[in-house]
């Protein structure tokens, strides 16, 4: 079991507390109804899926029920970091050099 | 019979406690204290067991958890007989009773046995080449008599009485392993104030100490200075002291499973004490001192009962007071087979011979031994062993061939060397190196916070591990955060130490010949079929594993998977570290299933949800249906009827006066803010922003993908209130997926939600009665048709409470829905059910209220719907706003797939023979006659008998349902074909004019 450090309460929380809620950064467009067949298939259905760091979301849904964003390296399982909703995608990562 | 191998004055155990106990029907005495093999051998008995391929008799191997051989039965009663118990680790209890296992009809005298003639036969991979034809033989022939025949103990055949508990820890570091390298570092740790966890898997501590007799610390000898130790930290408030208790799983960041026996020692646990606990312990930092395993020696008929590992045998002695012989033979590749051979000819028992494979071992052990005046033999192999039931010889012969000698003996003692137990380490992730000059691995690269100590790292000697262990310790606490401690170290005043040894088969284990030198003793797999793997093509050491089955079995090769790995190599040719290791995995011995449950089984295994009014309905004697975890009555039967008697009567009843009916299940959400009608815009697929406050609507959630993924009436109390209602099973979907898209894709909308399910009991009371019996109790609403129109809601009071009153339908029926505070539930449905006996309403449940609303065509998401439908498919385009230019699913429902001709779309079907109800889930086909795999064009939904409509009923989602009125489609079942004629949705009232009826 993760621990899995919550940015809005500020400690890290059993992964128990948390439900995953697939990718992170992936913007529903204002103007949605207006969007190409290929733009809405890009937003909707194609997701990343990498071997190594991943943005997703997660809600600490048994906690403050927050939904907020982390990274994560798929091969080790290992949180480099989380942070909040609506914050922008990190460009530094911690411990991420190896 | 008497206990005629205890040595007088040997050993540690009170010899005044004697405890009565019996093995395959013979009683025997131990004592307390001892394990329930130390009390067999006690008694002479070696032969505990029959293995698990060849039937062969065996006996003890060793004295702990690693035990390949001596598996039995322990019973307490009937439900409570746990099999395949270690008899190294049972501690025995006055009144134990144990059996042995895979043996017919006797231990002695095993039918089975005749595996072992043919076994020729039966080499590595025998089953995969022999039982492969016919195909259909495996299922039904081969594989269950393949089964009975080969097998360990038989699982109980009723619940388990026992109780299991667990328990969530936290400590800054963790011990595992309590021999001198675990005890030296948690008491450098604890000397920091950390809190400390220090597990251990026997009920004693001190590991290797137990045997150890040249151990001096602290001026004891090394075992009493364990328990002084222990005791000590058992009395410090930051410790926590853990005997039998075992860590059998190293999990990410430093999150360790234990499970503790609490009880299975015990002679009456009574029911206060669980019989297990699990701990869930994670650990800041954690430190590994999880010791080594001796390995035996690999030659012929290596595994007759007699025959076990050095230091088993000096544990025997030197802990329990039973020699394991009379006249002993010690077959070794290292030293520590000597301390043992001392121990036991100083405490009277004749050593027939040590032979040592090594050529010219030198070092005070062997000094001793020959002062000692037994007969040491250098470079010289035992290679077979002689006798069935219990050795009686051994054969010595040079290893590089000559001259046979057998000599008489009635146990003997091996040891090939010692393999450190990084399985921890390894389940850590952390990578093992190989050492060549020691032939071991050895723990490398760590991926976690964890340091590895003693033997299991491969540091030999008291001296040496103390040192490296208390030091990690006090490391171990400083990095967890802790402020250094002034602390002393124990000092060592006498050393055992010992390494090297060899790995792999002995000359003994011949070449390509039939002998059966053991190298995984529970799996009987052979170093010839090692090498057979190899010859068959097997290259890496996990086929060669799988291919052979060495390792696979329950104590996972702890004694095995080095030498089958040795053989392997050499019979490739490769240097051991490019065959590689197999992969360690958790649990590092066996774990019962109640300890991984604990207490969430029989109604704690679920939560149970009940409504206000279930008690109510269950004095009725209804009938409960499981919703998800809630609770519902089904249907209210009176006496004599059954379920459809039962539910015929209820949905009449309703439309001729009126029914009651418990819908508090229904999910219910608050939305409120000043942007409540925006957000409602975005979420549903109505518009919202018009609807008048004290108005209802029929609500449609989509998902971003088009289909439909909720419904529900929502009511709006205020311009800035709405009671939105969702279905009983979507209500925490709902509301993750309303938080969801208010916390990530509108967070501009000033909006709050909240969940309100079990704040508000809900009773419908539907049919043309139902204003009748509400309003007498209703005060501060005008229930008039004019003030409280269909799909309205007012607030007020009913029976004195605070109500919000719905003006609704679901079974198209004039209804309501009357909301109370949950508390009030009960009183009111009492209430009103007082003033529906004066119309002769019912109660009803939902099989009923089910079939009233497919009588009126009204769907239900999940049984209509399959994530797969959307509103034009479901018929619901008019609950869709035209002019709205956005909603979740706006985008997904004009994709090209859903707005094409010819989608499966939800229509009413008519069987032809009125008395036909259909099969919910039945495949609907255009052609009855056409080949078969037919092509199916859609399905049925939903299926009742309809009492109102006198005739069967069904809903059904089937290809350009809408254009197909009037057409005749068929469902063929395998007792003949139903036809059925395609309709519209409404079967019963289709004007609607009964909702102001």
């Amino acid at each position: 079991m993760l621990l899995i450090r919550c940015p809005y309460c500020e400690e890290e929380r059993p992964e128990l507390e948390f439900r995953n809620a697939g990718e992170a950064h992936i913007v529903r467009s204002p103007n949605i109804a207006g969007e190409s067949d290929d733009d809405f298939e890009k937003f909707f259905f194609i997701r990343s899926n990498p071997k190594g760091i991943i943005y997703e979301r997660w809600r600490h849904m048994h906690g403050c029920a927050r939904f907020f964003n982390a990274v994560r390296d798929t091969v080790s399982d290992r949180f480099l970091m989380t942070y909040k909703a609506g914050e922008p995608k990190p460009t530094k990562l911690p411990g991420a050099a190896k | 019979m008497s206990a005629t191998f205890r040595i007088a004055g040997a050993g540690r155990l009170k010899q005044a406690k004697i405890a009565g106990f019996s093995f395959d029907g013979r009683p025997y005495t131990g004592i307390e204290g001892d394990t329930l093999a130390s009390a067999l051998l006690a008694n002479g008995v070696h032969l505990v067991g029959r293995s698990f391929k060849y039937h062969r008799p065996r006996g003890f191997l060793s004295a702990g958890a690693e035990e390949p051989n001596a598996l039995v039965e322990i019973k307490r009663d009937q439900a409570r007989k746990t099999p395949n118990v270690r008899a190294t680790v049972q501690e025995l209890y006055d009144g134990l009773t144990a059996q042995s296992q895979n043996r017919w009809p006797s231990l002695a005298f095993d039918i089975g046995a005749v595996s072992s003639i043919a076994s020729p036969m039966l080499s590595a991979g025998f089953y995969y080449k022999t039982f492969m034809w016919p195909k259909a033989a495996w299922k039904n022939l081969y594989e269950p008599k393949i089964r009975a025949a080969a097998g360990l103990g038989v699982a109980p055949d009723q619940p388990d009485p026992d109780h299991y508990s667990a328990r969530f820890a936290h400590c800054e570091v963790l011990v595992l392993g309590g021999g001198a390298a675990g005890i030296a570092a948690a008491l450098a740790a604890a000397e920091t104030g950390a809190r400390i966890i220090l597990a251990d898997e026997q009920a004693e501590f001190g590991g290797s100490l137990r045997f150890e007799s040249g151990a001096k610390i602290e001026g004891q000898d090394g075992f009493s200075w364990a328990q002084s130790a222990v005791a000590k930290l058992s009395a410090m408030d930051n410790v926590r002291v853990l005997p039998r208790t075992t860590a059998f799983g190293y999990y990410a960041q430093n999150f360790v499973g234990l499970v503790e026996r609490v009880s299975d020692h015990l002679q009456n646990p009574g029911r206060d004490l669980p019989r297990e606990r699990l701990w869930q312990v994670r650990a800041k930092r954690v430190v590994l001192a999880t010791g080594a395993i001796e390995r035996h020696m690999v030659f012929a008929d290596n595994d007759r009962p007699g025959i076990m590992l050095a230091a088993a045998a000096r544990t025997y002695l030197n802990h329990y007071g039973v020699a394991v012989g009379r006249n002993v033979g010690v077959y070794t590749a290292n030293d520590s087979a000597y301390a043992a051979a001392i121990d036991l000819k100083r405490a009277g028992i004749n050593v027939a011979a040590i032979v040592d494979l090594r050529d010219n071992p030198t070092g005070p052990v062997i000094d001793e031994a020959r002062a000692l005046g037994i007969e040491v033999n250098f470079g010289r192999a035992v290679i077979r062993a002689g006798g069935k039931l219990r050795v009686s010889s051994m054969t010595v012969q040079p290893k590089n061939g000559g001259g046979e000698r057998t000599m008489p003996v009635d146990a003997i003692l091996m040891s090939a060397g010692w393999t450190p137990s990084v399985h921890l380490f390894s389940q850590s992730r952390g990578k093992v190196a190989f050492n060549d000059e020691t032939k071991r691995f050895v723990p490398g690269i760590y991926a976690q916070d964890c340091v590895s100590v003693g033997a299991c790292n491969g540091t030999d000697g008291l001296l040496a591990t103390i040192d490296e262990a208390y030091a990690a310790g006090a490391k171990a606490a400083k990095d967890a955060g802790s402020k250094p401690a002034k602390g002393t170290k124990p000092k060592v005043d006498a050393d055992e130490s010992w390494s090297r040894g060899m790995l792999g088969a002995a000359p003994g284990a011949g070449a390509d010949t039939t002998v059966k030198a053991f190298v995984d003793f529970q799996n009987d797999v052979t170093a010839k079929d090692i090498r057979q793997a190899v010859h068959e093509g097997m290259r890496s050491i996990e086929h060669v594993k799988r291919f052979t089955t060495n390792g696979m079995a329950t104590d996972q090769g702890k004694t095995s998977n080095m030498h089958g790995l040795a053989i392997a190599a050499e019979t490739l040719g490769k240097p051991i570290p490019q065959v590689g290791l197999t992969t360690f995995r958790a649990p590092y011995t066996p774990v019962t299933f109640g300890s991984i449950v604990g207490h969430a089984r029989g109604p704690l295994f679920d939560p149970t949800r009940k409504t206000a009014i279930h008690p109510w309905a269950e004095r009725q004697g209804a009938m409960f249906e499981d919703v998800g975890q809630w609770k519902r009555a089904w249907y209210f039967p009176k006496p004599g009827e059954d379920i459809h008697a039962a539910v015929d009567r209820e949905c009449v009843t309703v439309r001729k006066t009126a029914g009651l009916f418990d819908a508090s299940t229904l999910g219910k959400i608050e939305v409120v803010g000043p942007d409540a009608a925006k957000f409602m815009e975005l979420l549903y697929t109505n518009p919202w922003e018009k609807l008048e406050p004290g108005r209802c609507r029929y609500g449609i959630m989509l998902r971003e993908d088009g289909f439909i993924y909720d419904d529900g009436v929502v009511g709006r109390l205020a311009a800035d209130r709405f009671h939105v209602t969702t279905t009983t099973g979507g209500a925490p979907r709902v509301m993750n997926h309303m938080e969801d898209y208010l916390q990530t894709e509108f967070p501009h909308l000033n909006v709050w939600l909240t969940s309100i399910t079990e704040q508000w009991a809900v009773i419908a009371v539907q049919g043309p009665k139902s204003r009748d019996i509400i309003a007498p109790l209703v005060e501060g609403i005008d229930m008039s048709d004019e003030a409280l129109p269909h799909m309205s809601v007012r607030e007020g009071r009913i029976c004195g409470v605070p109500t919000r009153l719905f003006r609704m339908s679901f079974s198209g029926e004039r209804g309501f829905e009357v909301n109370v505070p949950a508390d009030y539930g009960e009183a009111v449905w009492e209430a009103l059910w007082a003033e529906s006996q004066k119309h002769g309403a019912c109660a009803y449940g939902t099989e009923s209220m089910h079939v009233l609303r497919a009588e009126k065509g009204y769907i239900i998401v999940g049984q209509d719907t399959d994530g797969t439908v959307t509103p034009n498919d479901a018929g619901l385009d008019w609950a869709v706003g035209k002019k709205k230019t956005d909603f979740v699913g706006i985008r997904g429902m004009a994709r090209p797939d859903l707005v094409a001709k010819g989608r499966k779309q939800l229509v009413g079907l008519k069987t032809r023979d009125p008395k036909v109800v259909l099969e919910e889930g039945a495949q609907v086909v255009a052609d009855p006659k056409q080949a078969i795999p037919m092509k199916m064009i859609g399905h049925v939904t939903s299926s009742y008998w309809s009492q109102n409509c006198g005739r069967s009923i069904a809903l059904g989602l089937v290809a350009g349902g809408r254009d197909r009125m009037g057409e005749t489609l068929y469902v063929p079942m395998p007792d003949g074909v139903v036809e059925l004629e395609v309709t519209g949705m409404v079967f019963f009232d289709e004007k609607g004019e009964r909702l102001n009826g």
